[in-house]
């Protein structure tokens, strides 16, 4: 099959698997057959590109320190922390390799670890990016035995007689079967047995502890044996609903919160048959017609890092200092790095509630204008409102003079290909207008494209893809 | 100035001319009035605290027997009786024990107890069963059944608890009133606000997003105007907690007709090494909640407000290989206020020769049991509506 796809259907394919699409883009892309076009998302992601940076006194052995150094060492590793963060939101504007990255954003979601020990941050994101569209099974082997991960659940205090099922209880419950599916109490406790020994040495690398672990007869899930964390994994992958599980997690994701079990039976069953293979799966959603389908279409909440790094690409947003990236990240409720909890973050419309609704409604005019919005209603506008603006211009906003932005205004300006009304709104604005938004654009100038487009991105509308 | 003279003549003698048309039809509490509208405060322990190691039962052998490394010494502690005392932490709030205005509740759980942090606190969020999933919580539905407007729940942080999110209202998310307002004064979101009816919105997410938009925009405007009336001169710690219940001190004193208040403390998370972070925690806890009923009782707001703090979960009894403990089950929880009917220890203290087949706590009270309690005694609504089902009430208000 080579139908092609409307604009508004690659626009919808580009937000989902990755930030959107320029206009340029666009204009090559809507030349080529549906197939073509995944097929060059996934050629492009062929390859990976690791996060690397410098750890300084890091790196060194704590005892070979001086006092004043090891005073240093926790604001050090703060730095690093944010530096690793600002480090893969560049990545994240910059990288040709969308779908990689956006897959390495699902699973820094699904394995959800909240650290503050940069080095085995950077490990573990590297390591999901690497499997990013790889096996899962094999994602899973590597990232139970990384540092953070055998640091963030405790797997390091697992030792035969003194069990610590932290780690135990979340493989089952977050990372493979879910929650309540299929699994008891009695099941994390024999799998914690099993993890015993498992830890990783001053270099990182992962090391089996032969006298930390419990050698005796384990049962799990109906299975008996002298099983060891490689066996328990390798149950775990055994079970169809594992593939269950990810293929749900993926729908919510990619397609849409509401899950319908018809596709999902279908993509387990491809899921599961591959042995788990992400690409084949992800290869499968996106080359259905249903995926296409306009009831999928502008109905995802953006998350918070969707909705910065879709803002920032298509202006080039230069920060001046780009810290306030961290805090925009903050106050939108989703910090890389730094996850609510073990479960990750929930999304959906929980990414929403007054404060982050406002603050995300702000944002364009915030960073492409200065903190206004040029409110430019033709009709009769009441003259206290006129007052208003005249005020808010003045007193530019507590966040502008921390955000300071500079937008390329020009790479997008030339970059349209229609400044003509109908076409802005359909180039910008995923979803149906609601009555709301038809009514206020209605009074709008579109003359002045700048302001025009300021405008479009300040509506609700545009906090869905 | 008192807040009846400041209310006398800045509202009042000035008119409610200052506050926009849409306003009108919100009330704040005239002075008369302030008096005896009842509030709750709930305060959440994230991560799960250690209750045996908050409130201590220093002469149970078994107590010291499972924790040999992380037992408090019975001079670690400030007593309550002969078998039960504070951690040291804890001095403000053993302060207030000891005037009566205290009630410590055991052996508070549910039935099959979950030991996930997001599961467990969505349970006792939602107030399902353990194997019942909702997606509204408790004073979510209360704001539901029985409110008018969003602000008459607050959270006082920057996001939205799911315990405060109803099927038709949510209550709002306030880290600070001033910047809640000016955001939404933008010409443009006016102009959004003003083409929007309620009518015209649907079920969907976009629907949901101008639909909290509305909200938002009048109880901004709410919360902006009445907060102004009172600001606490208290002295409060630098920690954000603190911060975030000098918040709520201010509404309180101000008259904002708000009913429920949430905030929490995280970081109770710990597997390892447990001491030395659960005891900073529970000062910070303790103190920033001394100087917010300090405050209250500057105001004559005190016996008007009930202070309930739990944690999703307690810990298991024994110590696990690192000095820490594990995920438990049933816990105590702390109710504080100035019209505690009951106070002191409440109920039989935790049997630790009992224990579940987990080696956890057993449950004696139901949390649902003590949401009744507030719903219906201390707030005064119909209970069984909210929480599904009729749970028998408790003593303590």
């Amino acid at each position: 099959m080579t139908s092609s796809l409307s604009d508004k259907q690659i626009q919808h394919l580009y937000w989902r698997i990755g930030f959107g699409i320029s206009s340029t883009e666009l204009k090559t892309i809507r030349k080529l057959s549906k197939n073509q076009i995944i097929n060059g998302l996934f050629s492009k992601s062929k390859e990976y590109t690791a996060l690397s940076m410098d750890f300084g006194a890091l790196l060194k052995n704590p005892k070979d320190l001086s006092r004043e150094e090891r005073k240093q060492l926790q604001k050090l590793r703060r730095d690093k922390m944010n530096e690793l963060n600002l480090l893969w939101y560049k990545q994240l504007v910059t990288t040709d390799q969308i779908l990689r990255e956006k897959m390495t954003l699902f699973f820094h979601d699904h394995f959800a670890v909240r650290l503050r020990t940069p080095r085995a941050c950077l490990h573990l994101n590297n390591l999901i990016r690497k499997y990013a569209l790889g096996n899962f099974g094999d994602m899973l082997m590597s990232v139970s035995k990384s540092p953070a991960m055998l640091l963030f659940l405790n797997n390091r205090q697992n030792r035969k007689n003194q069990p610590n099922e932290n780690f135990s209880r979340e493989v089952m419950e977050l990372f493979t079967l879910g929650r309540d599916n299929g699994y008891t109490e009695r099941d994390i406790k024999e799998a914690a047995r099993a993890f015993t020994g498992w830890n990783f040495k001053k270099d990182g690398t992962f090391v089996f502890r032969q006298n930390h672990h419990d050698y005796g007869s384990k049962t799990f899930l109906g299975k008996t044996g002298n099983f060891t964390g490689e066996d328990i994994i390798k149950i775990l992958l055994e079970k169809k609903q594992t593939a269950r599980y990810l293929v749900e997690k993926l729908y919510i994701y990619f397609v849409n919160e509401t899950i319908d079990t018809k596709h999902i039976d279908h993509l387990t069953n491809v899921f599961y048959n591959s042995g788990y293979n992400l690409k084949i799966v992800l290869k499968e959603i996106l080359s259905s017609d249903w995926f296409y389908d306009v009831k999928h279409i502008g109905v995802k909440i953006k998350s918070p890092v969707e909705l910065i790094v879709g803002l920032s690409k298509p202006f080039q947003i230069q920060y001046e200092d780009p810290k306030v990236l961290l805090y925009l990240q903050k106050k939108l409720n989703q910090i890389l790095f730094f996850p609510p909890n073990v479960a990750g973050w929930p999304g959906g419309k929980t990414w929403i509630d007054n404060s982050t609704l406002m603050l995300r409604l702000k944002l364009a005019s915030v960073i492409l204008n200065s903190g206004v919005i040029e409110w430019s209603d033709k009709g009769d506008m009441p003259e206290n409102m006129i007052i208003k603006q005249q005020i808010y211009k003045k007193v530019k906003s507590r966040l502008q003079k921390k955000v300071k932005a500079k937008p390329n205004w020009e790479v997008f300006l030339s970059g349209l290909e229609q400044k003509d009304k109908t076409e802005l709104i359909n180039f910008l604005l995923q979803p149906e207008l609601s009555g709301t938004a038809t009514q206020v654009i209605s009074g709008l100038d579109p003359s002045d494209t700048k302001n025009f487009v300021i405008e479009l991105l300040s509506l609700p509308e545009y906090q869905l893809c | 100035m008192d807040r009846r003279n400041f209310l006398k003549q800045s509202v009042f003698a000035s008119g409610m001319t200052l506050i926009p048309s849409f306003l009108k039809g919100m009330e704040f509490l005239r002075p008369e009035q302030l008096s005896g509208y009842r509030n709750v405060i709930i305060i959440q322990l994230s991560g799960g605290n250690d209750g045996l190691n908050s409130i201590i039962p220093v002469s149970n052998d078994i107590y010291y027997s499972l924790r040999p490394e992380i037992a408090k010494k019975k001079e670690q502690t400030l007593k309550i009786t002969d078998d039960l005392a504070f951690n040291n932490n804890l001095k403000a709030i053993a302060a207030l024990y000891d005037l009566g205005e205290v009630s410590i509740i055991n052996n508070v759980g549910y039935p099959n107890p979950n030991r996930s942090h997001f599961r467990s606190t969505d349970i006792w969020q939602t107030a399902s069963d353990a194997n019942q999933y909702l997606n509204t919580g408790w004073v979510g539905r209360y704001l539901d059944a029985n409110c008018q407007h969003p602000y008459q729940a607050i959270e006082v942080d920057s996001s939205l608890s799911l315990a405060l999110k109803g099927d038709t209202m949510n209550g709002i998310a306030v880290p600070d009133p001033n910047q809640l307002y000016k955001t939404t004064r933008e010409p443009f979101f006016n102009n959004l606000v003003i083409n929007t009816k309620n009518e015209m919105l649907d079920e969907d997410n976009q629907g949901y997003l101008y639909k909290t938009l509305l909200d938002t925009y009048s109880s901004a405007s709410y919360i902006h105007e009445t907060s102004k009336i009172y600001k606490t001169t208290t002295e409060y710690t630098n920690h954000p907690f603190a911060k975030n219940l000098k918040t709520i001190a201010d509404f309180i004193v101000s008259g904002l007709k708000t009913r429920v208040y949430y905030s929490s403390l995280g970081g109770f998370d710990s597997h390892v090494n447990q001491l030395n972070s659960q005891d900073r925690l529970l000062n910070i806890y303790s103190e920033a909640v001394g100087a917010l009923v300090k405050d209250l009782k500057k105001n004559d707001r005190f016996k008007d407000t009930l202070i309930l703090t739990f944690s999703e979960f307690g810990r298991r009894v024994k110590q696990n290989g690192s000095r820490g403990t594990d995920h438990g089950a049933a816990n105590n929880i702390i109710a504080i206020g100035g019209s505690l009917k009951k106070a002191g220890v409440y109920n039989e203290l935790p049997n630790l020769s009992d224990l579940d087949d987990n080696g956890d706590i057993k449950y004696s009270i139901d949390f649902r049991r003590i949401y009744a309690t507030i719903l219906h005694k201390w707030l005064g609504v119909e209970d069984k509506m909210i929480l599904h089902k009729k749970f028998s009430t408790l003593e303590f208000i």
